[in-house]
């Protein structure tokens, strides 16, 4: 086919005789996988005569220009159109990108020139920005916004001494990221699925998680929902849809996509919601869950709490990209950075991401900016790697909980004795319900064993029986709380 | 009814209380099988027992007699008196992928919240074809292709697993879900755990493993030896047409998480499966040839070189009983157990490795259990502690052949 078409445009063709010339062979191949009609070009030699033959490397090389580099590509059918002179605009479509060509050589800087601004409504004094353009919040919502910010900032004071003083094992606080906690959780629904790292009880809060059984599944008695498996702040509840957390970093991150993938299945208006921190975007997990959700375009919320640190590791140790929210882009991923100590702002921007992950079916990524004003957990003494004077100045100028309270105030919705009685209040409830859920018993002896499976195979049932068997030998080595009849 | 040489059933039965404890915990365990069992401590074989047990056969799935399956809704043990088998008159011949994509497309018809994600399952139909037309028939969401992160795929199964979905997970090789090893341990053999038994997840995870022909070592893993001390997760390996079927229903319908062990080379083994559904199973072993002069017990593969090497035997005399395990955890200690009081003599033949197999642990809780039955150490083939090499000879020599089976029998039973 081929050696035809070219004899007949020579015999058309007002080359001079002897004149070598090199033309493209095209050879039309059926449609690809891409949908493409792909061409093959390849060029051949052949001179005034019709015949191919060798020729000087001069001539090649005089005529090697005007010849296309051999590339699959969308051609109109027009062999001769393949030809043209400003070879920036054609457009190139391997499969992995369709993009057009460039001449420069030039990298992409690993850092845009200026980081990706950050979405905040009030100033550090609670005073509204004055473009800001504030969500519809009214007194009620607001102050139950407020009351829980500062139940969950008690919680976390009073769970804390507890622990210190052997009552519970471990705790982790989550002082510096109230507003995160409560206002991104205020802008969700109480069927959207939550999927937490271990900083994010105000959730479980806001959804009606008693303190109570906050102090159960710290204690581990026989009221924990757990059943005295996990250790304390690895809170569950199917009823609040608030997945049982489990303790390796960045493990929820896939499974809230498997969530939300069910959700796009049932067309539910509900969306998944993952919850990390600055340290589980290095996980591998973090990588597979944003490309998987980008992929099948589920609706799901990546919420980074980026904190600044990491245990001990700071974020420039941890990523050197600017913060969590470019790596969206990566993904293909809408993302936006928001101030986490600015519980409106946060209350905006999740309601919206929200929306669109559900009408859209497509993952949103947050990056809230925030500090971690407390120590990792109970077992981190932050003063070993940051100066006293850093964290004193987040605790007490940038605290979240202030802020938002400056704001109320303002507003008429709060004032200096509606402070005083909270406060006091919150404080008498933790209390109590933390005696309360110390002076309740253990879990039954036989909660070691069920729940391995649906039900006790036959293996741990003889583990069972002899476990029961050595304590009944030996009453005075084991717990007394633990009932086992 | 009397007892031969004067044995007190209750003596009898109070040495072996402990091995009872697996059978008598809420087993149903009939009158019949009972005396059966007294009676072989007294290594006589009686006309009862013989009459309850099955017609001295040869070995293999075709050869049993007809069994007429019966549909069992849940996949918690029910003991059967008769062992599971093949042989339904009609039914229709199949290859083992072809087995397991019936099982697993006859599920997702009947629920709608089983689907299958995993590398080139949807539209490429499987590496192994057990999901061709999946993609199809039902649909590019439930037969879902994923991009390369098992860990991330298998993280992803868990999250549908706990709000409603029966994912399945297909590793394209078993020795790649070594990267989503957290997923599995962490979450998936440990949330109904942790969370007090308020979430569940009912996912299989299956692939092909084993040694194959040439494929490396990173290609030949035997992941049942990692995954066999993960609390929570329950697994199987099947080895017929038959019970890849069966077992890929049961495991899909169980709510705890099954690990399904396929391998790479049986594939394309071919058998007659009943028409009917039926399922197997999970904590079952097959009997796959009565005997009484040893009991060898094995799985997946090894199956078939066993059943090879009793061709052998059976010429040369022998009679060993082969029991493919087919639930690798929990063991089945019933069957097993009856089998090791009836020939007093075990010999584990695997493909895992010497170091921390699966027959390290059957050793083990064969010991601990019917220690007293015992007249011999009980035997162990396994593969050498190496990654297997590529090249052909090499590998044969580092997995169990057919000679060192029928060799190590006959040493044993010449002692």
């Amino acid at each position: 086919m081929a050696s035809s078409a070219v004899r007949a445009l020579m015999k058309n063709s007002t080359l001079k005789r002897g004149a070598t010339f090199i033309t493209s062979i095209t050879e039309a191949r059926p449609y690809s996988q891409h949908g493409v009609r792909e061409f093959s070009c390849g060029y051949a030699l052949w001179n005034a005569s019709g015949r191919s033959s060798t020729f000087e490397s001069e001539d090649l090389l005089r005529n090697l220009s005007k010849v296309v580099p051999p590339a699959t590509r969308r051609l109109s059918g027009e062999p001769e159109k393949a030809f043209t002179d400003d070879e920036d605009s054609e457009v190139l479509d391997y499969p992995g990108a369709k993009t057009t060509f460039t001449h420069e050589l030039k990298f992409i800087p690993e850092n845009a020139a200026e980081p990706v601004p950050c979405y905040r409504l009030l100033n550090d004094f609670g005073q509204p920005l004055p473009w800001a353009q504030l969500p519809q919040m009214d007194a009620e919502l607001a102050r139950k916004i407020y009351s829980h910010m500062v139940s969950l900032q008690t919680m976390d004071l009073i769970f804390y001494e507890a622990q210190r003083q052997g009552r519970f094992s471990f705790y982790m606080t989550t002082h510096g990221e109230e507003a995160i906690n409560i206002a991104t959780a205020a802008a969700l629904s109480p069927e959207d699925v939550l999927f937490t790292q271990y900083r994010e009880p105000g959730i479980l809060m806001w959804r009606g998680f008693s303190l109570e059984s906050f102090a159960n599944q710290c204690f581990g008695n026989r009221d924990d929902l757990g059943k005295g498996r996990q250790m304390p702040v690895h809170y569950g509840s199917r009823e609040l849809n608030y997945f049982t957390i489990s303790s390796p970093i960045a493990t929820q991150l896939p499974q809230a996509v498997g969530a939300a993938y069910g959700l796009k299945m049932d067309n539910a208006d509900a969306c998944a919601v993952a919850y990390f921190g600055d340290g589980a975007s290095s996980e591998g997990d973090f990588h597979g869950a944003m490309n998987f959700a980008a992929i099948l375009e589920t609706p799901v919320v990546f919420i980074c709490r980026n904190n600044g640190w990491a245990i001990s590791t700071p974020t420039n140790d941890q990523f050197r990209s600017d913060g969590i929210v470019v790596k969206g882009r990566g993904y293909g991923i809408r993302s936006i950075r928001v101030d986490g100590m600015d519980a409106l702002a946060l209350y905006s921007v999740v309601k919206e991401a929200r929306r669109m992950a559900i009408e859209e079916s497509r993952p949103v990524l947050i990056e809230a900016l925030t500090y971690r004003v407390g120590h990792h957990s109970t077992s981190d003494d932050s003063s070993k790697y940051r100066n006293k004077a850093e964290i004193d100045h987040w605790k007490l100028v940038r605290d979240p909980v202030l802020r938002f309270r400056k704001w109320i105030e303002a507003h008429g919705w709060w004032d200096v004795d509606s402070e005083k009685k909270i406060r006091s209040e919150a404080r008498a409830a933790v209390i109590a319900a933390m005696n309360k859920a110390g002076r309740k018993e253990k879990p039954h002896l036989s909660a070691l064993f069920e729940d391995v499976y649906d039900s006790v195979p036959s293996h741990l049932k003889e583990q069972d029986s002899q476990l029961r068997e050595v304590i009944a030998r030996h009453p005075e080595d084991y717990p007394t709380d633990v009932p086992t009849q | 009814m009397a007892l031969s040489q004067g044995i007190m059933a209750a003596s009898v039965v109070d040495c072996c209380s402990r091995s009872w404890s697996a059978l008598a915990l809420g087993q149903n365990v009939g009158p019949i099988r009972w005396i059966s069992l007294i009676v072989t401590k007294t290594r006589k074989v009686l006309t009862i027992q013989a009459s309850t047990a099955e017609e001295p056969a040869s070995f293999g799935p075709s050869s049993q007699k007809l069994w007429t399956p019966k549909l069992v809704t849940n996949a918690v043990a029910t003991k059967q008196d008769a062992p599971a088998t093949t042989g339904a008159k009609g039914g229709h011949e199949l290859l083992l992928f072809e087995a397991l994509r019936e099982g697993l497309e006859e599920e997702m018809e009947r629920d709608p919240t089983v689907v299958v994600m995993g590398e080139d399952v949807g539209h490429y139909g499987g590496s192994y074809k057990v999901t061709k037309g999946f993609a199809e028939k039902f649909g590019d969401w439930r037969a879902l292709d994923t991009p390369i992160a098992e860990n991330s795929f298998t993280g992803m199964a868990v999250g549908a697993a706990m709000t409603g979905l029966r994912p399945i997970i297909e590793g394209m090789n078993m020795g790649f879900l070594l990267l989503a090893y957290n997923q599995i341990s962490n979450n998936c053999g440990m949330l109904h755990y942790t969370s007090g038994g308020q979430f569940t997840i009912p996912c299989v995870i299956r692939g092909p493993g084993g040694v194959g022909r040439q494929l490396g070592a990173e290609h030949s893993q035997r992941l049942e030896s990692y995954f066999q001390s993960v609390p929570g997760l329950q697994m199987v390996a099947c080895s017929t047409p038959y019970n890849a079927k069966g077992l890929m229903k049961a495991a899909i319908r169980s709510n705890n998480p099954v690990i399904l062990f396929e391998h790479v080379l049986l594939y394309n083994l071919k058998e007659t499966i009943p028409d009917e559904e039926y399922i197997c199973c999970l904590e079952e072993a097959e009997m796959v040839r009565p005997g009484k002069d040893v009991t060898i017990l094995t799985y997946s593969r090894m199956r078939h070189y066993v059943l090879q090497a009793a061709k052998t035997l059976v010429s040369k005399g022998y009679d060993p009983e082969i029991i493919d395990i087919r639930s690798l955890k929990p063991f089945d200690m019933y069957t097993i157990g009856n089998s090791v009081k009836k020939t007093h003599k075990v010999l584990i033949v695997e493909e895992c490795m010497r170091t921390g197999g699966i027959g390290a642990s059957l050793r083990a809780a064969i010991m601990e259990n019917f220690f007293d039955y015992l007249d011999a150490p009980i035997g162990c083939l396994s593969s050498q502690d190496v990654p297997t090499p590529y090249s052909g000879p090499l590998e044969e020599l580092t997995v169990v052949q057919p000679h060192q089976i029928i060799s190590a029998v006959e040493k044993m039973l010449s002692e």
